[in-house]
Protein backbone atom coordinates (compact mmCIF):
# COMPACT_ATOMS: atom_id res chain seq x y z
CA UNK A 1 0.00 0.00 0.00
CA UNK A 2 1.34 3.38 -0.93
CA UNK A 3 1.56 5.93 1.79
CA UNK A 4 -0.28 9.24 1.56
CA UNK A 5 2.76 11.29 0.69
CA UNK A 6 5.48 8.98 -0.40
CA UNK A 7 8.53 11.00 -1.28
CA UNK A 8 11.11 9.69 -3.68
CA UNK A 9 13.51 9.31 -0.80
CA UNK A 10 13.32 10.09 2.89
CA UNK A 11 14.88 13.36 3.94
CA UNK A 12 16.13 14.01 7.42
CA UNK A 13 13.64 15.87 9.62
CA UNK A 14 15.98 18.82 10.07
CA UNK A 15 16.40 19.24 6.31
CA UNK A 16 12.63 19.35 5.95
CA UNK A 17 12.41 21.87 8.76
CA UNK A 18 14.99 24.17 7.18
CA UNK A 19 13.33 23.85 3.80
CA UNK A 20 9.94 24.66 5.29
CA UNK A 21 11.29 27.74 7.03
CA UNK A 22 13.02 28.98 3.88
CA UNK A 23 10.04 28.38 1.59
CA UNK A 24 7.55 30.02 3.90
CA UNK A 25 9.83 32.95 4.69
CA UNK A 26 10.36 33.63 1.01
CA UNK A 27 6.75 32.90 0.11
CA UNK A 28 5.31 35.14 2.79
CA UNK A 29 7.73 37.98 2.18
CA UNK A 30 6.88 37.99 -1.51
CA UNK A 31 3.28 38.92 -0.65
CA UNK A 32 4.04 42.54 0.40
CA UNK A 33 6.18 42.85 -2.74
CA UNK A 34 3.22 41.75 -4.86
CA UNK A 35 1.00 44.18 -2.95
CA UNK A 36 3.16 47.18 -3.74
CA UNK A 37 3.89 45.99 -7.28
CA UNK A 38 0.18 45.64 -7.93
CA UNK A 39 -0.70 49.08 -6.62
CA UNK A 40 2.20 50.75 -8.42
CA UNK A 41 1.49 48.97 -11.69
CA UNK A 42 -2.25 49.57 -11.52
CA UNK A 43 -1.42 53.23 -11.05
CA UNK A 44 0.89 53.30 -14.05
CA UNK A 45 -1.65 51.42 -16.15
CA UNK A 46 -4.11 54.19 -15.32
CA UNK A 47 -1.63 57.03 -15.97
CA UNK A 48 -1.08 57.81 -12.30
CA UNK A 49 1.71 57.10 -9.84
CA UNK A 50 0.19 54.82 -7.25
CA UNK A 51 1.42 55.04 -3.67
CA UNK A 52 4.55 57.19 -3.51
CA UNK A 53 4.58 58.75 -0.04
CA UNK A 54 5.71 56.08 2.43
CA UNK A 55 9.43 55.41 2.15
CA UNK A 56 11.45 55.77 -1.05
CA UNK A 57 9.06 55.67 -4.02
CA UNK A 58 6.32 54.54 -1.66
CA UNK A 59 7.92 51.13 -1.29
CA UNK A 60 7.09 50.85 2.40
CA UNK A 61 3.35 51.27 1.78
CA UNK A 62 2.44 47.57 2.29
CA UNK A 63 4.39 47.50 5.56
CA UNK A 64 2.46 50.55 6.72
CA UNK A 65 -0.83 48.95 5.64
CA UNK A 66 -0.10 45.68 7.37
CA UNK A 67 1.03 47.51 10.50
CA UNK A 68 -2.15 49.55 10.49
CA UNK A 69 -4.37 46.49 10.07
CA UNK A 70 -2.59 44.50 12.78
CA UNK A 71 -2.83 47.41 15.19
CA UNK A 72 -6.60 47.58 14.91
CA UNK A 73 -9.16 46.36 17.38
CA UNK A 74 -10.52 42.82 16.96
CA UNK A 75 -14.19 43.55 16.93
CA UNK A 76 -16.98 41.23 15.88
CA UNK A 77 -20.73 41.62 15.49
CA UNK A 78 -22.79 40.46 18.48
CA UNK A 79 -24.78 38.17 16.16
CA UNK A 80 -21.65 36.32 15.06
CA UNK A 81 -20.71 32.80 16.07
CA UNK A 82 -17.57 33.42 18.05
CA UNK A 83 -15.40 30.35 17.53
CA UNK A 84 -16.12 29.96 13.83
CA UNK A 85 -15.70 33.67 13.25
CA UNK A 86 -12.18 33.39 14.63
CA UNK A 87 -11.32 30.09 12.93
CA UNK A 88 -12.48 31.04 9.41
CA UNK A 89 -9.67 33.43 8.43
CA UNK A 90 -7.12 31.10 10.04
CA UNK A 91 -8.46 28.25 7.93
CA UNK A 92 -8.22 30.41 4.86
CA UNK A 93 -4.59 31.37 5.35
CA UNK A 94 -3.63 27.89 6.59
CA UNK A 95 -4.82 26.15 3.44
CA UNK A 96 -3.18 28.77 1.27
CA UNK A 97 0.16 28.30 2.99
CA UNK A 98 -0.17 24.51 2.94
CA UNK A 99 -0.64 24.52 -0.82
CA UNK A 100 2.55 26.56 -1.13
CA UNK A 101 4.50 23.52 0.10
CA UNK A 102 4.19 21.47 -3.10
CA UNK A 103 5.44 24.02 -5.62
CA UNK A 104 8.80 22.68 -6.81
CA UNK A 105 11.58 25.24 -7.07
CA UNK A 106 14.18 22.83 -8.39
CA UNK A 107 15.14 19.18 -8.72
CA UNK A 108 16.91 17.05 -6.14
CA UNK A 109 20.38 18.55 -5.80
CA UNK A 110 23.48 17.61 -3.89
CA UNK A 111 24.22 20.06 -1.07
CA UNK A 112 27.36 19.05 0.81
CA UNK A 113 26.87 15.37 -0.05
CA UNK A 114 23.25 15.31 1.10
CA UNK A 115 20.55 15.05 -1.58
CA UNK A 116 18.05 17.85 -1.01
CA UNK A 117 14.94 18.45 -3.08
CA UNK A 118 14.41 22.12 -3.77
CA UNK A 119 10.72 21.91 -2.85
CA UNK A 120 8.69 21.63 0.29
CA UNK A 121 7.22 18.26 -0.44
CA UNK A 122 7.08 16.08 -3.53
CA UNK A 123 3.73 14.42 -3.00
CA UNK A 124 2.75 11.66 -5.39
CA UNK A 125 -0.70 13.23 -5.74
CA UNK A 126 0.37 16.82 -6.50
CA UNK A 127 -2.73 18.33 -8.15
CA UNK A 128 -5.07 16.35 -5.90
CA UNK A 129 -3.31 17.77 -2.84
CA UNK A 130 -3.75 21.21 -4.33
CA UNK A 131 -7.47 20.75 -4.99
CA UNK A 132 -7.99 19.15 -1.60
CA UNK A 133 -6.62 22.21 0.14
CA UNK A 134 -8.49 24.44 -2.27
CA UNK A 135 -11.68 22.67 -1.19
CA UNK A 136 -10.87 23.21 2.47
CA UNK A 137 -10.28 26.86 1.68
CA UNK A 138 -13.99 27.09 0.82
CA UNK A 139 -14.71 26.44 4.46
CA UNK A 140 -12.67 29.46 5.43
CA UNK A 141 -14.80 31.50 3.12
CA UNK A 142 -18.19 29.94 3.85
CA UNK A 143 -17.67 29.85 7.60
CA UNK A 144 -16.47 33.44 7.53
CA UNK A 145 -19.56 34.56 5.68
CA UNK A 146 -21.98 32.48 7.69
CA UNK A 147 -20.56 33.03 11.16
CA UNK A 148 -20.55 36.79 10.71
CA UNK A 149 -24.28 36.76 11.42
CA UNK A 150 -24.90 39.24 8.65
CA UNK A 151 -27.04 38.43 5.65
CA UNK A 152 -24.77 40.39 3.33
CA UNK A 153 -21.72 38.42 4.42
CA UNK A 154 -23.72 35.26 3.92
CA UNK A 155 -24.80 36.27 0.43
CA UNK A 156 -21.22 37.17 -0.39
CA UNK A 157 -20.05 33.77 0.83
CA UNK A 158 -22.69 32.07 -1.31
CA UNK A 159 -21.59 33.96 -4.40
CA UNK A 160 -17.95 33.21 -3.72
CA UNK A 161 -18.60 29.52 -3.09
CA UNK A 162 -20.74 29.12 -6.21
CA UNK A 163 -18.04 30.77 -8.27
CA UNK A 164 -15.19 28.77 -6.81
CA UNK A 165 -16.97 25.45 -7.16
CA UNK A 166 -17.89 26.02 -10.81
CA UNK A 167 -14.41 27.07 -11.79
CA UNK A 168 -12.62 24.39 -9.80
CA UNK A 169 -14.16 21.79 -12.12
CA UNK A 170 -12.71 23.35 -15.26
CA UNK A 171 -9.42 23.96 -13.51
CA UNK A 172 -9.14 20.31 -12.59
CA UNK A 173 -10.11 19.16 -16.07
CA UNK A 174 -7.57 21.50 -17.64
CA UNK A 175 -4.83 19.74 -15.68
CA UNK A 176 -5.96 16.26 -16.75
CA UNK A 177 -4.45 16.67 -20.22
CA UNK A 178 -1.05 17.45 -18.72
CA UNK A 179 -1.27 14.63 -16.21
CA UNK A 180 -2.11 12.13 -18.96
CA UNK A 181 0.74 13.33 -21.15
CA UNK A 182 3.25 13.31 -18.32
CA UNK A 183 1.97 10.06 -16.89
CA UNK A 184 2.57 11.21 -13.32
CA UNK A 185 0.80 13.17 -10.61
CA UNK A 186 4.00 14.35 -8.96
CA UNK A 187 4.69 17.99 -9.78
CA UNK A 188 8.43 17.32 -9.88
CA UNK A 189 7.76 14.48 -12.29
CA UNK A 190 5.63 16.76 -14.45
CA UNK A 191 8.49 19.25 -14.68
CA UNK A 192 10.93 16.48 -15.61
CA UNK A 193 8.51 15.32 -18.31
CA UNK A 194 8.73 18.78 -19.89
CA UNK A 195 12.43 18.52 -20.66
CA UNK A 196 11.73 18.17 -24.38
CA UNK A 197 8.97 20.72 -24.70
CA UNK A 198 7.01 22.82 -22.24
CA UNK A 199 3.39 21.78 -21.96
CA UNK A 200 2.24 25.26 -22.82
CA UNK A 201 2.69 24.38 -26.50
CA UNK A 202 0.83 21.05 -26.83
CA UNK A 203 -1.60 21.97 -24.05
CA UNK A 204 -2.27 25.59 -25.01
CA UNK A 205 -6.03 25.12 -24.55
CA UNK A 206 -5.49 23.65 -21.12
CA UNK A 207 -3.13 26.51 -20.29
CA UNK A 208 -5.67 29.19 -21.21
CA UNK A 209 -8.49 27.40 -19.39
CA UNK A 210 -6.37 26.91 -16.30
CA UNK A 211 -5.33 30.55 -16.33
CA UNK A 212 -8.89 31.85 -16.72
CA UNK A 213 -10.16 29.47 -14.06
CA UNK A 214 -7.22 30.56 -11.93
CA UNK A 215 -8.36 34.16 -12.10
CA UNK A 216 -11.77 33.03 -10.90
CA UNK A 217 -10.31 30.74 -8.20
CA UNK A 218 -8.27 33.56 -6.69
CA UNK A 219 -11.17 36.01 -6.83
CA UNK A 220 -9.25 38.37 -9.05
CA UNK A 221 -10.59 40.78 -11.60
CA UNK A 222 -12.46 40.26 -13.92
CA UNK A 223 -13.99 37.55 -11.72
CA UNK A 224 -13.85 39.38 -8.40
CA UNK A 225 -17.59 39.28 -7.92
CA UNK A 226 -17.24 37.78 -4.48
CA UNK A 227 -15.98 41.05 -3.09
CA UNK A 228 -16.58 43.51 -5.98
CA UNK A 229 -15.12 46.51 -4.18
CA UNK A 230 -17.16 48.96 -6.17
CA UNK A 231 -20.68 47.61 -5.79
CA UNK A 232 -20.71 45.20 -2.85
CA UNK A 233 -19.24 46.03 0.51
CA UNK A 234 -16.64 43.29 0.80
CA UNK A 235 -18.54 40.07 0.16
CA UNK A 236 -17.96 37.36 2.74
CA UNK A 237 -15.44 39.42 4.72
CA UNK A 238 -17.71 42.41 5.26
CA UNK A 239 -17.70 42.03 9.03
CA UNK A 240 -14.01 41.36 9.35
CA UNK A 241 -11.49 43.99 10.32
CA UNK A 242 -7.94 44.35 11.53
CA UNK A 243 -5.75 41.26 11.64
CA UNK A 244 -8.49 38.88 10.55
CA UNK A 245 -9.20 40.94 7.47
CA UNK A 246 -5.46 41.03 6.84
CA UNK A 247 -5.40 37.21 7.00
CA UNK A 248 -8.07 36.95 4.32
CA UNK A 249 -6.26 39.49 2.23
CA UNK A 250 -2.95 37.71 2.68
CA UNK A 251 -4.54 34.37 1.80
CA UNK A 252 -5.87 35.86 -1.40
CA UNK A 253 -2.43 36.96 -2.47
CA UNK A 254 -0.82 33.66 -1.50
CA UNK A 255 -3.48 31.93 -3.59
CA UNK A 256 -2.44 34.11 -6.50
CA UNK A 257 1.13 33.05 -5.88
CA UNK A 258 0.12 29.39 -5.80
CA UNK A 259 -1.83 29.58 -9.05
CA UNK A 260 1.11 31.25 -10.73
CA UNK A 261 3.39 28.61 -9.22
CA UNK A 262 1.22 25.79 -10.53
CA UNK A 263 1.00 27.38 -13.96
CA UNK A 264 4.77 27.71 -13.96
CA UNK A 265 5.27 24.13 -12.87
CA UNK A 266 2.68 22.46 -15.03
CA UNK A 267 2.74 24.50 -18.21
CA UNK A 268 5.88 26.63 -18.25
CA UNK A 269 8.44 23.98 -17.47
CA UNK A 270 9.13 24.82 -13.85
CA UNK A 271 12.83 25.45 -13.42
CA UNK A 272 13.70 24.42 -16.97
CA UNK A 273 14.95 27.01 -19.43
CA UNK A 274 14.34 26.85 -23.17
CA UNK A 275 16.93 26.46 -25.99
CA UNK A 276 19.01 23.96 -24.04
CA UNK A 277 20.29 26.51 -21.55
CA UNK A 278 21.36 24.49 -18.55
CA UNK A 279 22.43 26.75 -15.67
CA UNK A 280 23.85 25.45 -12.37
CA UNK A 281 21.24 24.23 -9.94
CA UNK A 282 21.39 27.20 -7.60
CA UNK A 283 19.74 29.26 -10.38
CA UNK A 284 16.68 27.00 -10.52
CA UNK A 285 14.64 28.62 -7.71
CA UNK A 286 15.21 32.02 -9.28
CA UNK A 287 14.02 30.76 -12.65
CA UNK A 288 10.83 29.52 -11.02
CA UNK A 289 10.40 32.79 -9.13
CA UNK A 290 10.94 34.79 -12.31
CA UNK A 291 8.32 32.77 -14.19
CA UNK A 292 5.93 33.11 -11.26
CA UNK A 293 6.34 36.85 -11.16
CA UNK A 294 5.64 37.04 -14.88
CA UNK A 295 2.33 35.26 -14.29
CA UNK A 296 1.59 37.58 -11.37
CA UNK A 297 2.29 40.54 -13.66
CA UNK A 298 -0.21 39.07 -16.10
CA UNK A 299 -2.75 38.88 -13.27
CA UNK A 300 -2.22 42.56 -12.53
CA UNK A 301 -2.30 43.51 -16.18
CA UNK A 302 -5.61 41.69 -16.68
CA UNK A 303 -7.01 43.37 -13.59
CA UNK A 304 -6.17 46.77 -15.04
CA UNK A 305 -7.76 45.86 -18.36
CA UNK A 306 -11.00 43.98 -17.96
CA UNK A 307 -14.24 45.14 -16.36
CA UNK A 308 -16.01 42.87 -13.92
CA UNK A 309 -18.31 40.22 -15.41
CA UNK A 310 -21.99 40.08 -14.62
CA UNK A 311 -22.93 37.16 -12.37
CA UNK A 312 -24.82 35.24 -15.06
CA UNK A 313 -21.98 35.83 -17.52
CA UNK A 314 -19.56 34.44 -14.96
CA UNK A 315 -21.64 31.32 -14.53
CA UNK A 316 -22.25 30.75 -18.22
CA UNK A 317 -18.58 31.27 -19.03
CA UNK A 318 -17.65 28.68 -16.44
CA UNK A 319 -20.23 26.05 -17.31
CA UNK A 320 -20.93 26.65 -20.98
CA UNK A 321 -17.52 27.58 -22.33
CA UNK A 322 -14.68 26.51 -20.06
CA UNK A 323 -16.10 23.19 -18.94
CA UNK A 324 -16.90 21.82 -22.45
CA UNK A 325 -13.59 23.12 -23.74
CA UNK A 326 -11.69 21.51 -20.88
CA UNK A 327 -13.54 18.22 -21.39
CA UNK A 328 -12.84 18.29 -25.10
CA UNK A 329 -9.20 19.06 -24.38
CA UNK A 330 -8.94 16.11 -22.02
CA UNK A 331 -10.66 13.82 -24.55
CA UNK A 332 -8.46 14.83 -27.46
CA UNK A 333 -5.35 14.49 -25.32
CA UNK A 334 -6.48 11.03 -24.22
CA UNK A 335 -6.99 9.92 -27.81
CA UNK A 336 -3.59 11.27 -28.85
CA UNK A 337 -1.83 9.69 -25.87
CA UNK A 338 -3.46 6.31 -26.46
CA UNK A 339 -2.83 6.30 -30.21
CA UNK A 340 0.88 7.02 -29.81
CA UNK B 1 -41.37 44.90 -35.35
CA UNK B 2 -42.80 47.46 -33.03
CA UNK B 3 -46.48 47.15 -32.08
CA UNK B 4 -47.16 50.58 -33.60
CA UNK B 5 -45.86 52.33 -36.67
CA UNK B 6 -43.12 54.70 -35.58
CA UNK B 7 -43.10 56.56 -38.86
CA UNK B 8 -40.13 57.72 -40.88
CA UNK B 9 -38.37 59.39 -37.90
CA UNK B 10 -37.13 56.12 -36.50
CA UNK B 11 -33.89 54.85 -38.02
CA UNK B 12 -32.91 51.20 -38.13
CA UNK B 13 -29.90 50.67 -35.88
CA UNK B 14 -26.92 48.63 -37.02
CA UNK B 15 -26.42 46.12 -34.24
CA UNK B 16 -23.18 44.42 -33.28
CA UNK B 17 -22.99 40.62 -33.30
CA UNK B 18 -24.77 38.88 -30.45
CA UNK B 19 -22.55 37.60 -27.64
CA UNK B 20 -22.10 33.89 -27.06
CA UNK B 21 -21.13 30.91 -29.16
CA UNK B 22 -17.66 30.05 -30.43
CA UNK B 23 -17.39 33.27 -32.45
CA UNK B 24 -18.31 35.23 -29.34
CA UNK B 25 -15.51 33.56 -27.44
CA UNK B 26 -13.09 34.33 -30.25
CA UNK B 27 -14.18 37.97 -30.34
CA UNK B 28 -13.99 38.29 -26.57
CA UNK B 29 -10.45 36.92 -26.64
CA UNK B 30 -9.37 39.32 -29.38
CA UNK B 31 -10.97 42.29 -27.70
CA UNK B 32 -9.25 41.35 -24.45
CA UNK B 33 -5.89 41.41 -26.18
CA UNK B 34 -6.74 44.79 -27.70
CA UNK B 35 -7.67 46.13 -24.29
CA UNK B 36 -4.45 44.81 -22.79
CA UNK B 37 -2.51 46.60 -25.52
CA UNK B 38 -4.27 49.87 -24.76
CA UNK B 39 -3.60 49.54 -21.06
CA UNK B 40 0.04 48.75 -21.70
CA UNK B 41 0.33 51.84 -23.90
CA UNK B 42 -0.71 53.87 -20.84
CA UNK B 43 2.17 52.34 -18.92
CA UNK B 44 4.64 53.31 -21.64
CA UNK B 45 3.21 56.80 -22.01
CA UNK B 46 3.84 57.66 -18.39
CA UNK B 47 1.80 59.46 -15.81
CA UNK B 48 -0.29 62.55 -16.31
CA UNK B 49 -0.98 63.41 -12.69
CA UNK B 50 0.44 66.45 -10.92
CA UNK B 51 1.93 65.85 -7.49
CA UNK B 52 0.03 68.70 -5.92
CA UNK B 53 1.82 70.06 -2.88
CA UNK B 54 5.15 69.82 -4.70
CA UNK B 55 3.96 70.68 -8.20
CA UNK B 56 1.28 73.23 -8.89
CA UNK B 57 -0.70 74.12 -11.95
CA UNK B 58 0.13 77.77 -12.68
CA UNK B 59 -2.85 80.11 -12.44
CA UNK B 60 -3.95 82.52 -15.14
CA UNK B 61 -3.37 86.27 -14.62
CA UNK B 62 -7.09 86.86 -14.22
CA UNK B 63 -7.46 84.05 -11.67
CA UNK B 64 -9.54 85.23 -8.71
CA UNK B 65 -7.83 84.17 -5.54
CA UNK B 66 -7.38 85.79 -2.15
CA UNK B 67 -7.95 89.58 -2.10
CA UNK B 68 -5.19 92.14 -1.72
CA UNK B 69 -5.46 95.73 -0.45
CA UNK B 70 -3.04 98.20 -2.01
CA UNK B 71 -1.04 101.24 -1.01
CA UNK B 72 0.26 104.05 -3.16
CA UNK B 73 3.79 103.14 -4.06
CA UNK B 74 5.22 106.64 -3.67
CA UNK B 75 3.56 107.89 -0.49
CA UNK B 76 2.79 104.60 1.16
CA UNK B 77 -0.77 105.75 1.89
CA UNK B 78 -3.60 103.27 1.60
CA UNK B 79 -5.72 103.49 -1.52
CA UNK B 80 -8.88 102.51 0.33
CA UNK B 81 -10.98 105.47 1.42
CA UNK B 82 -13.55 103.48 3.35
CA UNK B 83 -16.44 104.13 0.97
CA UNK B 84 -17.97 100.66 1.57
CA UNK B 85 -18.91 100.24 -2.08
CA UNK B 86 -17.22 96.81 -2.03
CA UNK B 87 -19.32 95.79 0.94
CA UNK B 88 -22.42 96.98 -0.88
CA UNK B 89 -21.49 95.07 -4.02
CA UNK B 90 -20.61 91.86 -2.20
CA UNK B 91 -23.31 89.22 -2.86
CA UNK B 92 -22.05 87.03 -0.05
CA UNK B 93 -22.01 89.92 2.41
CA UNK B 94 -18.58 89.00 3.64
CA UNK B 95 -16.89 92.44 3.71
CA UNK B 96 -17.13 94.71 6.73
CA UNK B 97 -15.84 98.29 6.51
CA UNK B 98 -15.85 100.85 9.29
CA UNK B 99 -14.67 104.26 8.07
CA UNK B 100 -12.92 106.96 10.08
CA UNK B 101 -11.81 110.54 9.33
CA UNK B 102 -8.24 111.25 8.39
CA UNK B 103 -6.65 113.92 10.59
CA UNK B 104 -3.47 115.86 9.72
CA UNK B 105 -1.45 114.01 12.36
CA UNK B 106 -2.98 110.62 11.52
CA UNK B 107 -3.15 110.36 7.75
CA UNK B 108 -3.79 106.80 6.65
CA UNK B 109 -5.32 107.13 3.20
CA UNK B 110 -5.15 109.61 0.39
CA UNK B 111 -8.79 110.67 0.64
CA UNK B 112 -10.88 112.31 3.32
CA UNK B 113 -11.67 109.14 5.18
CA UNK B 114 -10.00 105.79 5.60
CA UNK B 115 -11.04 102.27 6.57
CA UNK B 116 -10.47 101.89 10.26
CA UNK B 117 -11.73 98.32 10.08
CA UNK B 118 -11.59 96.31 6.88
CA UNK B 119 -12.43 92.64 7.24
CA UNK B 120 -13.18 89.94 4.71
CA UNK B 121 -14.67 86.70 5.94
CA UNK B 122 -12.98 84.19 3.65
CA UNK B 123 -15.28 81.39 4.76
CA UNK B 124 -18.19 83.28 3.19
CA UNK B 125 -16.43 84.84 0.20
CA UNK B 126 -17.42 83.30 -3.13
CA UNK B 127 -14.51 84.89 -5.05
CA UNK B 128 -16.80 86.56 -7.57
CA UNK B 129 -14.60 89.64 -7.88
CA UNK B 130 -17.47 92.16 -7.62
CA UNK B 131 -15.59 94.05 -4.89
CA UNK B 132 -12.74 94.59 -7.30
CA UNK B 133 -15.18 95.89 -9.92
CA UNK B 134 -16.99 98.13 -7.44
CA UNK B 135 -13.86 99.79 -6.03
CA UNK B 136 -13.44 103.32 -7.48
CA UNK B 137 -9.77 103.52 -6.45
CA UNK B 138 -8.48 100.03 -7.35
CA UNK B 139 -7.74 99.62 -3.67
CA UNK B 140 -8.84 95.99 -3.58
CA UNK B 141 -7.91 93.42 -6.20
CA UNK B 142 -8.15 89.67 -6.41
CA UNK B 143 -4.79 87.97 -5.89
CA UNK B 144 -3.61 84.53 -6.99
CA UNK B 145 -3.41 82.69 -3.69
CA UNK B 146 -5.89 79.87 -3.38
CA UNK B 147 -4.46 77.91 -0.46
CA UNK B 148 -6.71 79.35 2.21
CA UNK B 149 -7.56 76.44 4.48
CA UNK B 150 -7.24 76.95 8.18
CA UNK B 151 -7.91 75.06 11.36
CA UNK B 152 -10.25 77.65 12.80
CA UNK B 153 -13.15 79.59 11.35
CA UNK B 154 -12.19 82.76 13.14
CA UNK B 155 -8.77 82.56 11.50
CA UNK B 156 -10.45 82.92 8.14
CA UNK B 157 -11.61 86.46 8.88
CA UNK B 158 -8.84 88.43 7.18
CA UNK B 159 -8.10 91.82 8.73
CA UNK B 160 -6.84 94.92 6.96
CA UNK B 161 -3.26 94.23 8.06
CA UNK B 162 -3.39 90.74 6.59
CA UNK B 163 -4.86 91.97 3.33
CA UNK B 164 -2.34 94.80 3.05
CA UNK B 165 0.69 92.61 3.72
CA UNK B 166 2.62 91.25 0.76
CA UNK B 167 1.24 87.73 0.29
CA UNK B 168 3.58 84.77 0.27
CA UNK B 169 4.39 83.79 -3.28
CA UNK B 170 3.16 80.22 -3.23
CA UNK B 171 1.13 80.05 -6.42
CA UNK B 172 2.94 80.03 -9.75
CA UNK B 173 1.55 82.45 -12.31
CA UNK B 174 1.07 81.36 -15.87
CA UNK B 175 3.26 83.42 -18.15
CA UNK B 176 2.02 85.13 -21.31
CA UNK B 177 0.93 82.72 -24.02
CA UNK B 178 1.38 79.63 -21.84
Amino acid sequence: MTSFASTVYAEEWWIQLIKAVIIFTVGLSIVPVILIAERKLLGRFQSRYGPNRVGPYGLLQPIADIGKLLGKEHSRPHTSVGLLFVIAPILSILTAVAALAIIPFGPVVDIGGTPVGLYGLDVSIGPLYLFAFGAIAFYGLMLGGWSSGSKYSFLGAMRAAAQLISYEVSQGLALIGVIMTAGTLSLVGIVHAQEGMWYVIPQIVGFVIFLVAGFAETNRAPFDLAEADAELVQGYMTEYGGGRFASYYFAEYINMLIVSGIVTTVFLGGWLLPFGIDPPHWVDPFVVLAKMSLIVLLFIWIRATLPRLRYDQLMSLGWKVLLPLATLNALVTAIVVVSQ
Amino acid sequence: MTPYDPGPDVVEVQRGPQPGGPSGVYRAFGETLRGMKTVFANLIEGTTTIQYPEEKVPVYPRFRGRHKLHRFEDSGLEKCVGCSLCAAACPADCIRVVAAENTPDNRVSAGERYAAVYEINMSRCIFCGYCEVACPFDAITMGHDYELSDLNRSDLIFTKEMLLAEPLERTPLRSEGE
